[in-house]
């Protein structure tokens, strides 16, 4: 697997500060659990943070605060680094654990076209909803009003600009007007986040869109 | 910091508490540490009495997750930093967080001498950059940080050599996939 389409600096670095919505969150940490190159990039992030709060004026702790803590580490068991080797699922762990498992766990909702689409449940400010598109379909042409990162997990999907396979990250703001196809063969499964509603050109998704809450 | 601190080898007092759950190494980890990581937290908006047991919670999860810990990929401070980051986004904005997925093996049990230090000296090479900026740039980079920046103002051009530190983690990356395979 290459991924060709990566992250942004900028995205990166708001992960690093911890300022992300928590839908972009999971993008970044689904794509950095498959991408050394985002994952040593997001890592060079962090080191500035760590150089910024070492250098940081302190303030005191309380007095006890440390036999505190000295207390309480005694009953606490260590993580063994040594854990048995996981091999990535179609979903890497972060996306796993808010599906609470792979494709097969996940309550799929027709959208039409035998395109399905599942909203995951995040917090304020961004949405994230998994797209399951079978080969040969299109996904609704939409607009966006905001940002939005399509992250393929299973099969490729091609559009006006590239072709985008397994971690792959396509990254379309309110200028872009596309047309995803997903590609003949395997079923294509995304993971999708935006910080702005969609909004649909097709007829029919766009009747549909108050009853899909998109 | 404490003339005596200047030199003090954070990792190898990590790699105590890993392997003989030293509590000395922990308290002199902590005695660094922990006002440090209060002082950030309370930049981020948390008052005295959450911060200070925030920071708490910090330092226990630094003694828990000691195995986890790769010298050769980060310094300690910035290990700490993501420990506190998370515990901030999880007590101030009381959100989900997803993190990525381990690398599925642990950190070598001996990683190289030579890139353990310049992993640990990564910080101390940031930290005189840092204090080299322009006084504008270097606080857009500690609001970024404190969270007084919504994402979309976040800029990533720091004006740091972030370049090196990339190119050496992504090397160490690659050697411990390459063991893996």
């Amino acid at each position: 697997m290459t991924i060709r389409h990566h992250l942004t600096d900028q995205l990166l670095m708001a992960y690093a500060a911890g300022e992300l919505p928590e839908a972009f969150n999971l993008v970044v940490a689904t794509h950095v659990s498959l991408c050394d190159e985002c994952r040593a990039k997001l890592a060079a992030f962090e080191a500035v943070g760590g150089a910024m709060m070492e250098m940081t004026d302190t303030v005191a702790m309380s007095d006890d605060s440390l036999a505190a803590c000295l207390d309480r580490i005694d009953g606490l068991s260590q993580a063994n680094a040594r854990r048995p080797l996981r091999r990535a699922g179609v979903f890497p762990a972060p996306l796993a654990d808010y599906v609470g498992g792979g494709p097969e766990k996940v309550k799929w909702r027709a959208v039409g076209m035998g395109v399905k689409q599942a909203m995951l449940s995040t917090g304020r400010g961004a949405s994230a909803r998994l797209l399951y598109i079978p080969g040969g379909q299109a996904v609704p042409d939409h607009g966006h009003r905001g940002m939005e990162l399509t992250m393929v997990l299973q099969g490729a999907f091609r559009d006006e600009t590239d072709r985008f396979g397994r971690g792959d990250v396509e990254i379309a703001d309110a200028s872009m007007q596309h047309t995803p196809i997903a590609e003949n063969g395997e079923v294509c499964i995304c993971l999708a986040v935006t910080d702005a509603p969609l909004r649909f050109n097709a007829i029919i998704p766009r009747l549909a869109q108050p009853f899909l809450g998109i | 910091m404490q003339a005596d601190e200047v030199d003090t080898d954070w990792a190898a007092l990590v790699s105590r508490v890993r392997d003989h759950q030293d509590k000395a190494a922990f308290a002199a980890l902590f005695r660094h540490f922990a006002p440090r990581v209060k002082a950030f937290l309370m930049k981020s908006g948390a008052d005295a009495a959450l911060a200070e047991e925030c920071a708490q919670d910090v330092m226990a999860t630094l003694w828990q997750k000691a195995a986890l810990f790769d010298p050769s990929r980060a310094s300690v401070a910035t290990w700490v930093f993501t420990i506190a980051r998370n515990r901030r986004i999880d007590a101030l904005r009381k959100a989900r967080r997803a993190e990525p997925e381990e690398l599925p093996w642990g950190p070598e049990p001996e990683p190289d001498q030579a890139e353990v230090l310049e992993a640990q000296q990564d910080t101390e090479r940031l930290g005189a950059a840092l204090s080299q900026l322009p006084e504008k740039q270097r606080a857009l980079i500690e609001r970024a940080f404190y969270g007084d920046l919504s994402h979309s103002e976040i800029a990533a051009e720091t004006g740091l050599p972030l370049g090196t530190i990339k190119s050496r983690i992504r090397l160490a990356l690659e050697r411990l996939r390459q063991q893996m395979s």
